[in-house]
């Protein structure tokens, strides 16, 4: 209840604060997962618009990420069981984004306040949503940071920290390499613009990343034509057997 | 270059595809196996996940199976009687295999239970078929020892008894069945087409002569991966079509110089080699199991319930 009696006030404040606007643009908004797909960068500009002249005191920072889809993630640890490391524990993350990469004009535990981070869900921590684990496990934050870890170093998850180049404080750039092992789905691009540690302006873009051509053909047949898909992989395995065969008989034996 | 696998969601260079279906493919060619003990793991090595390798490895069998078979079609050293038996017994164990599979998928015990299989199964083949060539090369060093072949064992006392004119073997359809149903369980859980289980049990418990053994155990392999393919690509939608071709390619090439390399070799020899490949890609994986993992945790998709 009382955070509906707040709601009002925080429009408020954020009207209050919309004299900073970002325009921003991609290099492009659609990432093709072709056959020969092997990594992409991506290039992330923008600009602040500005009715007014910019506010004295704190200076202006930018956070730019980019986020692919939510999917809950099962996370399983080992541990030795009669000589041999086996899966024993598990825990579900509700929802965890399939790429993610923040990359900020400086480190952003020096222009972002903790609550802002929660509340805009900046940070790859807060970004990833773990409600419940089982009763059984009582350190689900070490598998919380075991995806993270994971993620990381597949460059699934990055962090950025003085990623962002800011001139006169007005124009901006950045640029993301997307990896060779990324998923489809919609991602999206968000750009936040920080003073004294809260964010000022937002703006979020979409960006689409599909597998295209025969990728898509081909997992398309696999997902809605299972069957179709089966015999098809049989028809071409029987074929390439006997294909090679009745070549090497044909032009090396005799 | 890469290649980007669409159902298996990784990128791998074509060419390292290649290579290893080459590889296996002269091994295998050599020795007269399939491969997939050796090409499953090799996948998982280059991060394929363990179910597209498994599901994709069977598709690459039927391929390698039939180009095999052809051969000894010619040759007229197939069982058929005996073939169709096995292979009765073959899909019921494929279609368990992939029910196991499933269910231990959903648990997160489905890498424990593909790597145990083949510590377990590998250790004891490559074993006994070390024993057993160290064992011929002694022989053959000595001249007169000529070996005993049992004439009447277990076998031979069990109920529905059918005539196999091919392998001239009258015995029940018992143990032929059961030998079936333990290959397409391996089938289906390890990827493989099971020749190197088949094989012996053909020729040391069934008593088959040898030179029906190995077109039989083709013919049968073939209906029995492609079963456990279409299951995969039915329930579990994990056979990658461009994965299978890359390794299709260098599968058949390499198999075809295999056979030309394997010529030129004496059969204690290849024998031996085969045994100790065979113990090494075991030993590997018991490692595996035994040493504690640099990374703890593995990921999973979630939600499946």
């Amino acid at each position: 209840m009382r955070f509906l009696l707040l709601l009002p006030l925080l429009l408020l404040s954020t009207l209050a604060a919309k004299g900073e606007e970002v325009v921003a643009g991609l290099s492009q908004n659609r990432v093709a997962i072709t056959a020969n797909f092997d990594g992409s960068e991506i290039l992330i500009f923008g600009a602040v618009k500005r009715i007014a002249p910019p506010p004295e005191g704190d200076p202006l920072d930018v956070i730019i990420t980019v986020s692919g889809p939510m999917s809950p993630v099962m996370v399983r640890r080992k541990d030795k069981r009669v000589g041999i490391w086996v899966n024993t524990d598990a825990v579900e993350v509700d929802a965890a984004p399939s790429f993610y990469a923040v990359a900020s004009t400086r480190p952003l535990d020096d222009i972002l306040t903790n609550t802002e981070d929660l509340r805009h869900k900046v940070s790859i921590e807060n970004v990833i949503r773990s409600v419940g684990a089982p009763a059984t496990i009582t350190d689900s934050e070490n598998f919380t940071e075991a995806l993270i870890r994971i993620r990381e170093d597949k460059g699934l998850y990055q962090t950025l920290e003085n990623g962002v180049e800011l001139s006169e404080d007005t124009l901006f750039r950045t640029s993301i390499a997307l990896p060779a092992n990324l998923t489809e789905g919609d991602y999206n691009a968000r750009f936040l613009l920080v003073r004294g540690g809260s964010v000022v302006g937002e703006y979020v873009t979409e960006l689409d990343v599909s597998k295209v051509g025969l990728e898509r053909w081909l997992f398309n047949l696999a997902h809605e034509m299972p069957l179709v898909y089966g015999i098809l992989s049989l028809f071409i395995a029987i074929v390439a057997g006997w294909g090679a065969s009745a070549f090497f008989r044909r032009y090396l034996n005799s | 270059m890469q290649i980007y696998l669409p159902i298996a969601e990784v990128s791998v260079n074509a060419f390292l595809l290649l290579g290893l279906g080459g590889l296996v493919g002269i091994l295998s060619g050599m020795f007269g196996v399939g491969g997939g003990f050796l090409m499953t793991p090799l996948l998982f090595f280059i991060g394929i996940p363990p179910a597209v390798a498994v599901a994709t490895e069977a598709n690459q069998i039927v391929a390698s199976s039939f180009s095999g078979v052809l051969a000894h079609f010619k040759r007229r050293t197939v069982d058929f009687r005996m073939g169709g038996v096995l292979l009765v017994g073959g899909l019921i164990g494929a279609a368990l295999g992939v029910q196991l599979f499933n269910a231990l998928k959903e648990i997160g015990q489905v890498d424990l239970l593909v790597t145990l299989s083949y510590v377990v199964f590998l250790g004891i083949i490559g074993g006994l078929m070390f024993i057993e060539s160290l064992r011929a090369l002694m022989r053959s060093k000595k001249p007169g020892a000529v070996p005993k072949r049992r004439k009447h064992n277990w076998v031979h006392n069990l109920p529905f008894k059918m005539k196999f004119r091919t392998s001239g073997l009258y015995i029940s359809v018992i143990p032929p069945i059961m030998v079936g149903v333990l290959v397409g369980i391996l089938a289906a859980i390890m990827g493989v087409g099971g020749g190197f289980i088949m094989v012996p049990a053909m020729i040391y418990i069934l008593g088959m002569p040898t030179k029906v053994v190995v077109g039989t155990s083709l013919f049968q392999i073939i209906f029995v991966t492609a079963f456990t393919t279409l299951l995969h690509a039915t329930t579990n939608q994990t056979v990658d079509m461009a994965l299978a071709v890359l390794l299709l390619i260098g599968g058949v090439i390499g198999a075809q110089i295999g056979t030309r390399i394997g010529l030129k070799l004496k059969a204690e020899q290849l024998r031996i080699l085969l045994a100790v490949l065979v113990l090494a890609v075991c030993g590997k994986l018991a490692l595996d199991l035994l040493l504690q993992p640099s990374e703890l945790y593995s990921l999973g998709t979630g939600g499946g319930h």
